[in-house]
């Protein structure tokens, strides 16, 4: 008996240590409410991406551990709190909403460890609350409207009729717009927001039908998108008033709009920094990959969360899996230098990437599946507009 | 004042007031008659909504998808009653609340497992999926007329059914004084059953009415059961009538205000003060009006008489 | 190991609202549904002065001065509790519980449309209140300030009951009809009675807001005014231990099972209908057998 044991105790414990140290990730996302539809794309591209790297960064085996933010800022901020103290994580990654992102941002810089952004870009990280241990590796909230407003510039948009909802990140698009945007805003509805969010858009359609307006631009996430995209097909807007929108429509939402058939919105437009058509040997790897597993698109939330995984494991080999050399880790990340799925890109002193920006269409594919497609480049290298008031150098 | 697009919010405000009607009055007659709490009737209006989506894609009729779903909302209504309702009645509303609370907390997390945490949006055959012009210049969904029509039916029916027959007389009955509908040797126990049943329907029926416009959807329930204790609030528990007038009032509030107390406020403030403050102002406009409504009738507008 | 003090603290200040909220509920019979609003308030309390020290503004109302935030707290609940206690007060049964609750939406709504201090998206602040000798700063000494004013508020909540005004408070609750007639005036102690219970949630946003460093108007939200209910509820209303145990209960449990499976709602739910079918008077009754 005491040999079993003893045996036991040989395998368990000391057989695990002979093997190069786990690296450990904790990848906080939304696993529970109708918003995991994001959380489990994202969750898909990272095992793709371990997939792709044999779980390995050089010799070193990394290991993700998820959390789930259930989409509330405190639950967030305690779940990254228990990968920090009780999984014990060395790096922090994930991130959907800006709100959950700002609540656990000083645990997580608290306790001296890199905080990796796969998606929220608030103002206040790109500018005062920028820190040298953090890194997006999506964007910042602006851009991509800021985007939008140059596309409307150049594609004669004398008017526009703005709908969005009224809290912080629709705010942020709206003032994205009006960054860039040189025509008028003839009207404007931020919808209610929040746990009972509206959504049911008649009065508001109603309006922006009969404002006149060149064109109409949205944003509504999650559970609004397929109400919104529905109504607005309902309401035979489609040529009267063409419709702009950013968060919106992307590869989550799709596949679903495409099953109940909301033709309306095939030949809308939309920015982002990504797009499933890009043309690099990365993306059409990841790509196809993705399809062939998941059996649809990945959207730009798995994209960046791919880009997640890459980016830490490029900096893991830079410092050979030593997770205590800090500043090694710092340089490495600031280099971005892995593949990444938009292709090359630099960071600006504020930790935010400096970009593309694509205008989107959303189009049916050879196989008859609703997709979005690059058709013209709004940015070359953007810089948000917040990294000035950041004190990084 | 551009009257077309008054006549449209008008009609908006309708159709979210029948639909209101239709979760408000099953809560109202739940909690008038039977004194019992149902926080999880929003749950119930969300199975109904997943129910017919899921049927529509298997029949692949939405119509057909309403007609079986009814029943078998009505089911599980009574199911509901049989064994979570039922023990609780002589126990306090706070027990109510927090059984029902933990209903809601089993049927959402249920949903999610059976039906993922994706909304299921409900393709229309394409004579609901159009416009119909009312009148020159003026286009409505379609889909929205036949809500309000439906509601409306469902509303008359109910108020006949509540004023002009024996079971009616009955409900009514137990909504002024329990006890005494008891002592005069009515099955109590089929009586609160089946006005569970019935409440239970018709909040389904709102869900799978509403489903087509905004997707069935986790956490859909949670959203309109506040806004359904506010209607039968202001309505006064236990009435019917009361709860019809609340609905339609507090609905076409919400939509106009949505839809003009930005352009009402730029009268007399700034354009970014109004923009700022017009959307918190119609979010509060259901409170507000409630608590305007408790001060001067603190029982709601229409009270059934007491016991 | 800190992991786990994070918990208690967060257990402790819970509990401290559970026990103001008990006050009120468990002995005066008064059902709030509003009451995640005090916890907000007194968050903000200290979120909005500090946000100001921190990036200038509103000068007079900039410190970190962990008095001037208990003060302002206790100011600002109270005045709060007053107000909307002088309205919902002259209703009833479920029409208060409703009202309450619309006042407590209608706070949510203000704080989400105020730009200024991050609206929808929270306040970040990255300082704590200073307090002369403590540093709130450390894990461990945030876990006693909150554990020793929990131990406070239930002491106290102890006396009242046993005062003269807690019997009154209870005998309102039995038969406001005989409170009456017997010539006491039941509105007042029910105000005043209503008054307190806001201000100790108050308190205890104050020590929410700094171990959190992040306040955000969810916190107002009424699935949290529910969820304090349910705490009440859940240990036992009318009693001084009930609050605390319904608190640990909801939060060790909440912590276990979401750690086992996102779908831990369910459970938690079935136990939620379970305690309320099988347990009458809620835990506390449990353990007293």
């Amino acid at each position: 008996m005491k040999k079993v044991v003893a045996v036991l105790i040989f395998w368990n414990f000391f057989i695990p240590l002979a093997f190069a140290a786990d690296i450990k990730v904790g990848f906080v996302t939304t696993l529970t409410t109708p918003a995991a539809v994001i959380g489990n794309d994202m969750k898909n591209a990272v095992n793709l991406a371990l997939k792709h790297l044999d779980g390995k960064a050089g010799a070193h085996n990394i290991e993700v551990v998820f959390g789930d933010d259930g989409f509330a800022p405190d639950t967030g901020k305690q779940v990254t709190d228990r990968l920090l103290k009780q999984d014990k994580v060395d790096i922090i990654a994930g991130y959907i909403w800006s709100h959950v992102l700002l609540a656990s941002r000083k645990s997580v810089l608290d306790a001296g460890k890199i905080l990796i952004s796969s998606n929220a870009g608030p103002s206040q990280m790109a500018g005062k609350l920028c820190h040298e241990n953090f890194f997006s590796a999506s964007w910042q909230n602006n851009q991509t409207p800021m985007a939008m407003g140059e596309v409307f510039n150049r594609e004669g948009i004398k008017s526009l009729y703005i709908m969005a909802p009224n809290y912080a990140a629709g705010k942020d698009m709206v003032a994205g717009i009006e960054r860039t945007f040189k025509g008028q805003v003839i009207g404007k509805d931020l919808t209610k927001w929040g746990a009972d969010a509206q959504l049911d858009f008649s009065a508001e359609l109603a309006k922006a039908k009969v404002s006149g307006a060149d064109g109409l631009f949205v944003f509504y996430p999650g559970a609004a998108s397929g109400a919104f995209t529905k109504q607005y097909h309902q309401a035979g807007l489609k040529d009267l008033l063409p419709l702009y929108s950013v968060f919106t429509i992307d590869g989550i939402s799709l596949p679903k709009l495409q099953a109940a058939n909301f033709s309306g919105i095939v030949g809308s437009k939309v920015t982002q920094q990504w797009d499933p058509s890009l043309n690099n040997q990365a993306n059409k790897k990841f790509v196809t990959d993705f399809k062939e597993q998941f059996g649809k698109y990945p959207s730009f939330y798995a994209a960046q969360s791919y880009d997640t995984i890459n980016m830490i494991a490029s900096a893991i080999m830079a410092v050979d899996g030593n997770m205590n050399d800090m500043a090694g880790l710092r340089s490495a990340l600031k280099s971005a230098n892995y593949n990444s799925l938009r292709g090359k890109y630099s960071y600006g002193n504020n930790n935010f990437p400096i970009q593309n920006f694509y205008l989107r269409e959303v189009v049916e594919d050879s196989d008859g599946n609703w997709t979005t497609e690059v058709v013209d480049t709004v940015f070359k290298n953007h810089q948000d507009p917040f990294a000035a008031e950041c004190k990084l150098k | 004042m551009d009257y077309t697009l008054l006549l449209i919010q008008v009609l908006n405000g309708l159709q979210l007031g029948v639909l209101l009607f239709l979760v408000a009055s099953g809560l109202t007659l739940v909690f008038g008659i039977l004194d019992f709490v149902n926080l999880a009737h929003g749950s119930i209006y969300m199975l109904g909504a997943f129910i017919c989506a899921s049927l529509t894609y298997i029949l692949e009729s939405y119509l057909l998808a309403v007609v079986f779903s009814l029943p078998i909302i009505g089911i599980i209504g009574y199911v509901f009653e049989l064994f979570l309702a039922r023990p609780l009645y002589t126990r306090d509303h706070l027990d109510h609340v927090l059984g029902t609370f933990g209903a809601i907390l089993v049927i959402d997390t249920a949903a999610h497992l059976i039906w993922g945490p994706a909304g299921i949006a409900i393709p229309l055959p394409d004579y609901l999926d159009g416009q119909i012009s009312i009148a020159e210049n003026i286009e409505i969904p379609t889909f929205r007329l036949l809500i309000i029509a439906v509601g409306l039916t469902a509303a008359f029916g109910l108020l006949w059914l509540v004023n002009f027959t024996r079971l009616g007389m009955l409900i009514r009955a137990g909504a002024s004084n329990r006890t005494m509908v008891a002592a005069l040797g009515i099955n109590i126990r089929s009586l609160f059953a089946i006005v569970f049943a019935l409440g239970a329907t018709l909040a389904g029926l709102a869900g799978m009415l509403i489903a087509p416009i905004t997707e069935a959807s986790l956490g859909m329930g949670n959203n309109i059961i506040i806004t359904a204790f506010v209607v039968i609030i202001v309505g006064g528990i236990g009435s019917v009538k009361g709860a019809f007038v609340a609905a339609l009032l507090i609905g076409l509030i919400d939509t106009l205000g949505r839809a003009f107390l930005d352009d009402l406020f730029k009268i007399f403030m700034s354009t970014t003060a109004a923009e700022n403050s017009a959307p918190a102002i119609s979010s509060m406009s259901i409170y507000l009006i409630m608590a305007l409504i408790l001060s001067f009738k603190p029982k709601g507008l229409f009270p059934p008489r007491l016991r | 190991m800190s992991f786990y003090l994070d918990l208690a603290t967060r257990l402790c200040i819970l509990a401290i609202a559970a026990v103001g909220l008990n006050l009120i509920l468990g002995y005066g019979g008064m059902i709030s549904f509003g009451h995640a609003a005090y916890l907000g308030i007194g968050a903000y309390a200290v979120g909005i002065p500090a946000h100001h020290w921190l990036y200038g503004g509103l000068d007079f109302l900039a410190t970190t001065n962990g008095f001037m935030h208990i003060t302002i707290a206790i100011v600002i609940s109270g005045l709060f509790a007053l107000l909307t206690g002088l309205i919902c007060l002259k209703t009833k049964g479920v029409y208060f519980i409703m009202i309450t609750m619309a006042f407590s939406q209608m706070a949510y709504y203000l704080f989400v449309s105020i730009e200024e201090y991050g609206g929808d998206d929270g306040l970040v602040i990255n300082t704590r209140s200073e307090i002369p000798l403590i540093s709130l700063d450390d894990p461990i000494q945030m876990f006693f300030v909150s554990f020793l004013s929990l131990i406070f508020f239930m002491w106290l909540i102890h006396l009242i009951t046993k005062s003269n005004f807690g019997l009154i408070l209870k005998g309102i609750k039995d038969n406001e009809a005989r409170m009456i007639s017997l010539g006491y005036n039941v509105y007042l102690h029910k105000l005043i009675a209503f008054v307190f219970s806001g201000i100790i949630c108050g308190f205890a946003g104050v020590l929410l807001g700094n171990f959190m460093t992040f306040i955000s108007p969810e916190m107002i939200d009424w699935a949290r005014s529910g969820e304090l209910m349910f705490m009440v509820i859940l240990g036992g209303v009318a009693t001084v231990m009930g609050p605390l145990f319904g608190a640990i209960v909801f939060i060790i449990l909440e912590e276990i099972l979401s750690s086992i499976t996102i779908y831990w709602h369910l459970p938690f739910g079935l136990l939620l209908i379970a305690v309320v079918l099988f347990f009458k008077g809620g835990l506390s009754s449990l353990l007293s057998k």
